[in-house]
């Protein structure tokens, strides 16, 4: 099938429901934001089982530098806090910055207050840590329809 | 499955992690992951995951040690303690994590001392069970490792 390099036909037989998009996951882009290499060990897989490439990096200043030097991404994953400057602040660069990318932030569950402050800076989506399958098939859901 | 006696030993074990409010439903997840191109991704979040709350837990061991504490760092710590604990599943924990969290919002300097107390228990007592589990997974072979219950 499509699943790129090193799929073996246990990875297959073992993808999502919802994934039938496949084809379409090949070409979406995904940065990982978050100073838990935990969360990033996990989000990654999850993003692995859904044939999307992760990029990873540990802080909302790192994920702006690279967004600065041209790097695209369809999808960025942003932790709300970070050290250096954390998910909110990063988001709000981002934007100003021009970078229109899908831009979800996954947070533990902070007050309502600061999921609204963390979503008024620029998020198209704010859930809860960590990821799951069905909320990876609804941001691709959501990938699919703006592409 | 049945004439692997091991297997189903391991079966037993890891259902009674979850039954006795050791495991939630976050274990599950970490357990879909894993296949046969990463046969040990479970071990290794969880390893993961003691190496790096070893940090947060000295943290706030120090952080308990000052006085008068400092209710806003105490929360900060747990907030990334508990959010990691999610992570694995682990339902213990986590609870005394967000126990933890209301006495320091709160400013309950006595209820944190002792939640932390609880919590360190529970988070040494899961790290035994999870490493006589994985001990047993490995003796009873990588067709055992992962249980996908539907």
């Amino acid at each position: 099938m499509v699943l790129g390099k090193g799929a073996s036909s246990s990875l297959s037989m073992k993808m999502a429901d919802g994934a039938e998009d496949m084809v379409n996951n090949n070409n979406f882009t995904v940065l990982v934001v978050d100073d838990d290499p935990l969360i990033r060990k996990l989000h990654d897989m999850h993003l692995k089982n859904f044939g999307l490439r992760a990029q990873v990096v540990e802080n909302g200043k790192k994920a702006v530098d690279l967004c600065h030097v041209g790097a695209n991404f369809n999808l960025i994953l942003m932790d709300r806090e970070m050290p250096v400057m954390n998910g909110a602040e990063a988001t709000k660069e981002l934007r100003a910055m021009g970078v229109n990318s899908l831009i979800v932030g996954v947070t533990s569950c902070g007050s309502p207050n600061e999921k609204q402050a963390f979503m008024e800076a620029g998020l198209d989506y704010c859930f809860e840590k960590p990821l799951t399958p069905d909320k990876i098939t609804f941001l691709l859901q959501e990938l699919n329809k703006n592409n | 499955m049945e004439r692997n006696p091991m297997g189903r030993q391991l079966a037993i074990m890891r259902q009674s992690l979850f039954d006795q409010g050791y495991l939630d439903e976050q274990f599950i997840q970490l357990e879909e992951l894993q296949d046969d191109a990463n046969p040990n991704f479970v071990e290794e979040v969880v390893t993961l995951y003691y190496r790096d709350s070893a940090r947060l837990i000295l943290n706030i061991e120090q952080a308990l040690e000052r006085k008068p504490f400092d209710f806003n760092k105490l929360d900060d710590y747990m907030h990334q303690f508990k959010g990691s604990s999610s992570s694995i599943g682990a339902k213990k924990v986590k609870a005394e994590s967000t126990l933890f969290r209301e006495y320091c919002k709160s400013g309950n300097g006595e209820g944190c001392t002792r939640t932390f107390q609880q919590l360190k228990k529970e988070y040494a007592t899961l790290r035994k069970k999870l490493e006589a589990y994985f001990q047993m997974a490995r003796q009873a072979g990588p067709m055992e490792t992962a249980c996908r219950p539907k």
